[in-house]
């Protein structure tokens, strides 16, 4: 919201003069300064100057010779490549020395040998728009070596730009920041009381409001003897500082009596009002009327109209008018209307017809039902100043039905506020606090009876009049206090093993990646996983809609993304949540941790899984008879712990690595972590160290592909019983691919607490694990 | 008799003079002390001798012989021992910058590592941690924080809809606040919880802006608790944070679900302020959503982004390279 420095000096003309004290006031009252702009200043030493004549140079072929007269008595003489000016006509003239917007400083520089005094200027190079296409030329009748913003009628203005949040609707006026301010200031302030004189003679447009729930209030009253033409220069600058163009009197005054009061209005040609008043209905659906941008809407019965008495649509209430009783040229009698309309069913129009006004956006964030009248008072006072002949009518009309909101009533407790704010306030220093922000405060006994002002929809219940409070007094002075915790702060049990998983998989050398959690449409499909997933209704992008089901999709297009910028072998991890489909009342979301390693065949994804089961006491079985979906067929294995599948590990499906464009193996490990971290791991139990010596077992078997090595592992620890301190395999020989067995080799560690085992203790450990070996199948080599 | 002790010293000290290696010196230690050695020889056959005068006698100087021979041994070991120690030395001489790959190490992402330090802040400003869903109900991510529906204040979000359940029913997060709600409604109160996760916004990202980032919310909710309060945690927090040479001031905001509101700001040492987050007295409303009586407990929440903290600790010029899961990128911070 643009908001004028000399409009507010205007309004509360005790306030300070000081651009800088303002800005940090409106930061500190919560009307969030975020620039403090200059516009309309002028660039000094430049001044109008007429042209003598223009004269060209057989040397000079893109520029031409320009003679000024300045006022001075002396000719001067310009370069100038522009060619749009004849004698007799007025520019502005960039004297020497003059410091241009651009940067520029003005010099007398030389062509052809001959030099130029200063630049004729366009109407861009001095920052008045962006017309480049020659040099400006002002009004013929401007007088000759006067600064051009004198000439131009620019003033210069300072503007803040506030963040105005949606529970000040009225700080979208002068008037609500002007009050602010002063009550901060402790300055007085006072809006204009409303009363109107009429002297004319009786001339009224009626009012018939049918839907009276979403238009409680619309006031009318004729003005004749308006002669349209332009604004007085001070208007002018102020609508453009506040981004508002000045298009003629009558427009202008609408607009400015908005930006100071907030309250929009409507001028209608009274001659073209079709039956000289107004019905404010619902549209019909399919209904259509012309806005005033020439745009033909469709409307629904969900839109309010403003019509005539013919119940032709002049209005899309509160949005835009109609072209059809747009104020002219000739025009000499309008009709002003003023309403308050409902706001939810305004941002409901709004929002269908995707038009922005700023009245609209006014409406949608509530008015002050009761600002009418000062607004249409202070209409008739500026339109005065260019219309000396205006004649406001007897007759006006103030229709109201029971829909319009009354003033509300907030029972306010001291002691609340004392016990919210933690600084004590007595009920008569609340009272005067609020009491310049309209705020009226009544003492019952122990409460104070506050009466809202009507411009402060927002306000409605005891806080919200204990902010005004803080505000007012500054929160930077309510003091700083700590409240003491009585509980331990912390980490929860899962929140810490979640820490230790990814201290662990750091260790391990992988790093952590955070891809996108939304897929786009097919990532599941080229990963070989199920399709099934819930969507987006409304994605960035068509497309992007799919919310991940599994990590594995982000983590392969990271692997890729790598390799085509030439890192093969990344080891990537993350932790992030998945939303499988569910019909309960929210996706069955839950957190994931998948590892791939680009580069590495599946039994590295099966060491760190097994590092991590190790560090975090998880258990599970590796199943290689279920195949996953994605991953790699005779190289996954599903992980399971009881009856639940907490995972997967292995290697990715050389489909899929084609389908992500990946040339390098990729092994992957994919585990539930909602259900891993639920479950407390065991407190490792201390087992004695033996102080006495251990002996080695070698054994190499050769073992049907059919047998696992973890199955043939499980039986030696088994059969090797209570003296096995230590078991691992340490080769693996495989002829060939085809081949029905291979060879594994498991070194075993024997050790007693209590004595030196004997080569008989340890001859009977091999000849046992042997024998249970046998039995898988595994023959000793 | 002393002929034979001594030529079989001499004998032995030159063999041991001989001697240029450690191994050599350890197998003469058998050959010329060991039961089958010259010297035991000798000294096997005193009791040859006819006197008790000659036995003594020559006993000694057997003695003397086999001790002399052990100095003698000892000390050749010693010699030998260090020139070969100093060989070994120097021939294993190593360039230690004649390094190839240094051993690999996981780099956390750099979003992790702002949560966990503001994590670690806040616990040991006494707070907890709780966390909730990202797939979100309307009733917990609007309803619940005083904007129901059409509430003017819900177009303040730009909100991804999730096509579950009834259509409208289900959101992407906005904001990590519905966890307040889930924890007012599972944890009677004292209520000291921080409340870190992931949330979303339908809007186009750019180098300041992404449509998916990381938020910290606290919570407190006690008897007695006011907006001195909140500033002063805030001042603590950003103390604790940022450095002891750091201020804080609150502005007055506007969110609903907090009244009053304040927008906070961190000063830096240099004296320039930095626009951090959003904070306030938990609304009335909010506290009945959540089951409790606000007449009873009252309390504060604030918020900001986690992202931005990483961005500007690690200077990185747009929100959106920290995405890329370049490698490169990630190898870069530690």
């Amino acid at each position: 919201m643009k908001i004028v420095h000399s409009w507010l000096l205007d309004l509360a003309k005790s306030l300070p003069d000081d651009v800088d004290a303002i800005a940090e006031t409106l930061s500190d009252i919560g009307l969030a300064c975020e620039s403090v702009d200059r516009v309309g200043a002028t660039v000094s030493g430049v001044i109008t100057a007429r042209v003598i004549r223009t004269e060209r140079h057989p040397d000079a072929a893109k520029v031409h010779r320009v003679f000024l007269d300045s006022g001075d008595g002396v000719e001067h003489h310009v370069w100038c490549g522009a060619f749009n000016m004849q004698s007799g006509d007025v520019i502005p003239w960039a004297t020497p020395g003059t410091a241009m917007p651009d940067g520029r400083s003005i010099e007398t520089k030389s062509i052809v040998g001959i030099p130029s005094e200063g630049m004729c200027c366009s109407a861009r190079e001095l920052g008045l728009g962006d017309d480049h296409g020659g040099i400006l030329i002002l009004d013929p009748d401007t007088p000759v070596g006067v600064p051009y913003g004198t000439a131009l009628g620019l003033n210069e203005e300072v503007v803040y730009d506030l963040d105005v949040l949606r529970n000040r609707p009225d700080a979208y006026g002068h008037v609500g920041v002007a009050r602010d301010l002063a009550a901060r200031f402790g300055v007085p302030f006072s809006a204009s009381d409303g009363s109107i004189k009429a002297t004319g003679a009786l001339k009224s447009a009626p009012v018939e409001i049918v839907a009276g729930d979403r238009c409680p209030r619309f006031t009318t009253i004729v003005l004749s003897g308006v002669r349209v033409s332009s604004s007085p220069d001070w208007m002018a600058s102020r609508l453009a500082a506040a981004g508002m163009r000045s298009i003629n009197n009558v427009v202008d005054v609408s607009n400015y009596v908005m930006l100071e009061t907030n309250q929009p209005n409507h001028a209608y040609d009274f001659e073209r009002l079709g039956g000289g008043g107004f019905r404010i209905r619902l549209a019909r659906e399919g209904e259509t009327m012309v806005t005033l941008d020439d745009v033909e809407r469709v409307l629904t019965a969900a839109d309010l109209l403003i019509c005539d008495l013919l119940d032709r649509p002049i209005g899309l209430a509160g949005i835009m008018g109609g072209q059809n009783t747009e104020i002219s040229g000739d025009t000499t009698v309008i009709a002003l209307e003023t309403a308050w309309f409902e706001p939810l069913g305004i941002m409901k129009s709004m929002q269908r017809t995707g038009l922005r006004s700023e009245a609209a956006a006014r409406f949608e964030r509530g008015m002050d039902p009761y600002g009418i009248d000062a607004s249409v008072s202070r209409f008739i006072e500026l339109l005065r100043l260019t219309c000396p002949d205006l004649v406001v009518h007897e007759g006006a009309v103030d229709a109201r039905t029971d829909h319009l909101p009354k003033p509300a009533v907030v029972e306010v407790r001291p002691a609340r506020v004392g016990a919210l704010l933690g600084t004590q306030f007595s009920a008569q220093e609340i009272v005067s606090l609020i009491a310049p922000l309209g705020f009226v405060g009544a003492l019952h006994g122990d409460t104070i009876s506050v009466t809202v002002p009507t411009w402060r929809p927002d306000c409605a219940l005891e806080v919200d009049i204990i902010e005004e409070v803080a505000r007012h007094y500054g929160y930077s002075r309510l003091g700083t206090t700590v409240p003491k915790s009585t509980q331990p702060g912390g980490l929860s049990p899962i929140q810490q093993r979640r820490r230790r998983v990814r201290e662990v998989v750091l260790g391990l050398g992988v790093s952590e990646a955070m891809p996108h959690p939304f897929l786009t449409d097919g990532d599941l499909d080229r990963a070989g996983l199920s399709n099934e997933a819930v969507r987006l209704l409304n994605p960035l992008a068509v497309g992007d809609d799919v919310l991940r089901t599994s990590l594995r999709p982000g983590l392969l297009k990271a692997v890729a993304f790598n390799e085509s910028h030439r890192r093969n072998g990344v080891t990537l991890f993350e932790v992030g949540h998945v939303y499988p489909p569910s019909d309960d009342v929210l996706p069955s979301e839950h957190e994931v941790l998948a590892v791939v390693l680009a580069g590495h065949e599946a039994p590295a994804a099966v060491a760190v899984w097994r590092e991590l089961a190790s560090a975090m006491g998880w258990g599970a079985r590796l199943d290689q008879s279920v195949v996953s979906a994605g991953l790699h067929p005779t190289r996954s294995a599903t992980l399971s712990a009881g009856r639940d599948v907490v995972g997967v590990v292995g290697e990715v499906h050389p489909d899929v690595l084609d389908a992500y464009g990946i040339s390098q193996r990729v092994a992957v490990l994919e585990v539930n972590l909602s259900l891993l971290l639920a479950s407390e791991p065991k407190v490792a139990q201390w087992k004695p160290t033996s102080r006495f010596p251990s002996s080695d077992i070698d054994l190499a078997f050769t073992v049907p592909s059919s047998v696992t090595a973890e199955k043939v592992e499980k039986s030696l620890r088994q059969n090797a019983g209570t003296l096995l301190v230590d078991i691992a395999l340490f080769d693996v020989y495989r002829a060939d691919s085809s081949a029905e067995s291979r060879s594994l080799a498991f070194r075993l560690r024997l050790q007693a607490n209590d004595r030196t085992l004997t080569d008989a203790d340890v001859a009977e450990v091999r000849d046992k694990c042997i024998a249970g070996a046998k039995k898988l199948g595994a023959q000793l080599r | 008799m002393t002929d034979a002790i001594d030529t079989a010293r001499s004998a032995a000290e030159a063999r041991i003079a001989a001697a240029s290696t450690v191994d050599e010196l350890r197998a003469l230690d058998t050959e010329l002390l060991g039961k089958k050695s010259a010297l035991a020889d000798v000294k096997a056959g005193l009791g040859k001798l006819a006197t008790v005068e000659e036995k003594k006698s020559a006993g000694q100087a057997v003695n003397e012989a086999m001790n002399a021979v052990r100095s003698a041994l000892d000390a050749r070991i010693a010699v030998v021992a260090r020139a070969e120690r100093d060989v070994q030395l120097k021939s294993e001489t190593l360039d230690l910058t004649e390094h190839f790959v240094a051993p690999g190490r996981g780099r956390p992402h750099i979003v992790t590592q702002a949560w966990q330090r503001l994590e670690d802040v806040f616990v040991g400003m006494g707070f907890q941690v709780a966390e909730g869903p990202e797939v979100e109900t309307d009733w917990y991510n609007f309803e619940a924080l005083n904007m129901p529906p059409s509430h003017p204040a819900r177009s303040m979000h730009d909100t991804f809809y999730v096509d579950h359940g009834a259509p409208g029913s289900t959101v992407l997060r906005t904001h990590t606040s519905p966890v307040q709600i889930r924890v007012m409604q599972t944890v009677e109160p004292p209520i000291y919880m921080i409340m870190p996760g992931r949330v979303f916004r339908n809007e186009t990202a750019d180098a300041t802006h992404l449509a998916v980032f990381h938020q910290i919310e606290g919570l407190v909710i006690d008897k007695g608790i006011t907006l001195a309060d909140l500033a002063g945690t805030i001042d603590a927090f950003t103390k604790a944070f940022f450095g002891e040479g750091f201020g804080s001031r609150l502005r007055p905001s506007y969110f609903p679900f907090t009244e009053p509101s304040a927008e906070f700001d961190i000063r830096s040492p240099d004296g320039s302020w930095l626009e951090l987050g959003g904070c306030g007295m938990v609304h009335p409303n909010v506290l009945r959503a959540g089951g409790l009586d606000p007449e009873q407990w009252s309390g504060f929440a604030f918020g900001f982004g986690i992202d931005r903290m990483a961005k500007e600790r690690h200077d990185v010029g747009d929100l959106r390279e920290m995405y890329t899961n370049d490698i490169r990128f990630i190898e870069q911070f530690c």
